[in-house]
């Protein structure tokens, strides 16, 4: 992992006479982090701005005149050079100014924050996400655990069969199915999850349960199958055979000796795939209608409303690349082997 | 000889088999389907939103324009434009593996470096920001799903190569003076393509399923482009009077992507190899 010296601070909880090169390591992965997101940052800017037609032609539209477009360019400092409007947009996100939305603009005639569009979507998706990984997590342990003490016979078959067919669907295939079957065939449930202005997305909890079991869908199939695959392994070991002659019972065998030690990868898998929900909640929310942070980027996109699509892209890929940070930091916490190499 | 045994041997696994017929069904269905559609998949032939009769076998969609026949056509872009961009990703990626992996100079953590920054982008969000950059079309599409695979396909292929590199037939060819691409393309690739070309059914599903997606989204292909995943999108508003607009496309998408998946899994299980380790990133 590294080869420093032995920093001064070691796990108290952890009784070894060796310290650790944990500072090192997590100082290292989140220096890496920090210079992955900005290099993202700087391929989100290009990324918007391949096409010549620049915001100024998008906030007029069909009115723009060449007079019109010469003042909103120069209201947008649009005329400056691109590495200072890059740095301007980066250095104002840091300090918490997000910049304003093109098609805010459009609509009311005034700057419009983008920080001002974005509280509640963000609150609103976090309660998805939530309440998504909330149930992923024991349920891919359970599953996943159940299936490997059985595996080889029918219901571990069964389980691995369904979780590939969950797998190999796109969430927005998913969620129509559903809508078909659970909204319009059994008519219980709303198919679109639409929240009043005025309400929370508390004021009504069943928009909730399509959109989740969507993603569940695809995410909790994934997990099931590694955890399983983890479990399978480790339930073959010579401790756990030994355990076993040793005369516990089974159940202790599995959920003390077995599962403690198949944790680790497993809490890796789990935030692997919860990082992998960035997309499938993009999906999910325009499905139906849900109005998270997913739903608006793609109208953003649609709109071609570039200041919104960077700043919002650049909030995504910072939970993105913080949750692969998190998920590293994790194993090598869990993972003994891993905490102690030197 | 042993790949082309372990080629067959998948087919030899009831789910191997069952997702190759269907496979072979959709393929056929989707080649001479639009052979058989009663109607002009971009004209509109009767009234909006019908449910399916005698003369609209699945009814009408948002526009009046006969569901039966775009689903027929509509099979076309999403296969073609997921083997495109998958094929276009083998070949920029065991470019770039190749040369990393052969190279003992700075290329090498320069290209790789490269590949982590686009690891790093979450694949919907990439291709979200190209839309906006590059605008809607197929060719931006294809480009990026490309782009998000080529990274990981660049490791493998890296890896191998730097394995193969040092065996004896490799530095016999050097020594004989054989010309960097000759060694390559001669000595390394042909020994490293079972290996690598071992998860192309895991990616060509992914393919599809971030296609289809972005497509639905409204964010690739433009109507009145006859596709699968931008029927769902276009019929969804009128779901309650006319399900199956939305129906057959989701059900034929659905076929589709499991049996892909299911053949990509035996191959790959058949090559032993753990498909568990795997997600199509989205």
């Amino acid at each position: 992992m590294t080869e420093l010296a032995a920093p001064e601070l070691a796990l108290s909880d952890v009784p070894r006479r060796r310290r650790h090169p944990l500072v090192f390591f997590v100082v290292r992965r989140v220096a890496a982090g920090l210079a992955t997101l900005f290099v993202v940052s700087i391929l989100l800017f290009v990324g918007t701005n391949v096409l010549p037609g620049d915001v100024a032609s998008a906030v007029l539209g069909r009115d723009s005149t060449p007079a019109g477009l010469a003042h909103i360019r120069q209201e947008l400092h649009l005329n400056r050079p691109a590495p200072e409007r890059y740095w301007n947009w980066l250095s104002g996100f840091v300090q918490g100014n997000l910049g304003n939305s093109v098609a805010g603009q459009a609509v009311s005639g005034q700057p419009t924050p983008i920080s001002s569009l974005i509280g509640d979507r963000i609150k609103n998706t976090a309660v998805l996400a939530l309440f998504t990984i909330l149930l992923l997590v024991p349920l891919s342990i359970g599953f996943g655990v159940y299936a490997a003490t059985r595996a080889g016979r029918s219901v571990d078959h069964a389980i691995t069969t369904v979780s590939l067919v969950a797998i190999s669907l796109p969430e927005f295939v998913t969620g129509t199915l559903l809508i078909l079957l659970i909204a319009q065939w059994l008519g219980f449930l709303p198919g679109v999850s639409l929240i009043s202005i005025g309400d929370t997305v508390f004021s009504d909890l069943s928009i909730l349960v399509l959109p989740v079991l969507t993603l569940l869908a695809a995410s909790l199939a994934q997990t099931v199958r590694m955890v399983r695959a983890g479990m399978v392994e480790v339930l073959r070991s010579d401790y756990v055979e030994w355990a076993r002659l040793s005369g516990h019972r089974e159940r202790d065998v599995v959920l003390r000796y077995a599962l403690r030690n198949a944790l680790g990868p497993t809490v890796q898998v789990i935030a692997l795939n919860i990082q992998w929900l960035v997309g499938g909640i993009v999906v999910t929310e325009f499905v139906f209608g849900y109005p998270g942070i997913g739903q608006a980027l793609v109208q953003a996109v649609s709109a071609r409303d570039v200041p919104y699509v960077q700043s919002v892209g650049l909030l995504i890929a910072i939970v993105y690349i913080s949750l692969n940070v998190i998920a590293d930091l994790l194993v090598v916490l869990l993972v003994p082997k891993l905490r102690t190499a030197q | 000889m042993t790949a082309l045994a372990a080629r067959l041997r998948f087919a030899r696994t009831s789910s191997g088999r069952i997702g190759l017929t269907a496979c072979f069904l959709l393929l056929a269905l989707i080649l001479i389907g639009p052979v058989f559609a009663p109607h002009d998949p971009a004209g509109i032939a009767g009234l909006p939103l019908q449910r399916p009769d005698g003369q609209f076998l699945l009814g009408t969609d948002s526009l009046g324009r006969d569901v039966l026949s775009r689903v027929l056509w509509g099979g076309r872009s999403i296969v073609g434009l997921a083997a495109l961009a998958t094929s276009l990703a083998y070949v920029v990626g065991i470019a770039i593996g190749l040369v990393a992996g052969y190279s003992r100079t700075l290329v090498d953590p320069l290209l790789m470096r490269v590949m982590d920054v686009i690891l790093a982008f979450p694949p919907l969000l990439f291709l979200l920001v190209l839309a906006t950059g590059a605008g809607h079309n197929a060719g931006i599409l294809v480009f990026g799903v490309a782009t998000v695979h080529v990274p990981s396909i660049a490791r493998i292929v890296r890896a191998a190569t730097q394995e193969t590199a040092v065996r004896g037939y490799v530095e016999a060819s050097v020594a004989r003076g054989e010309r960097v691409h000759a060694v390559l393309r001669r000595e390394i690739l042909p020994n490293i393509l079972g290996t690598v070309l071992a998860d192309a059914g895991i990616r060509l599903t992914g393919s599809i399923i971030i296609i289809a997606s972005v497509n639905f989204l409204g964010l690739g292909l433009q109507p009145p482009a006859a596709d699968w995943a931008l029927m769902i999108s276009e019929n969804r508003g009128g779901i309650t009077l006319q399900p199956w607009a939305v129906a057959a496309p989701a059900f034929l998408i659905a076929f589709l992507t499991v049996a892909v998946n299911l053949v990509a899994d035996a191959v790959a299980r058949s090559l032993g190899r753990s498909t568990a380790q795997k997600r199509v990133a989205r």
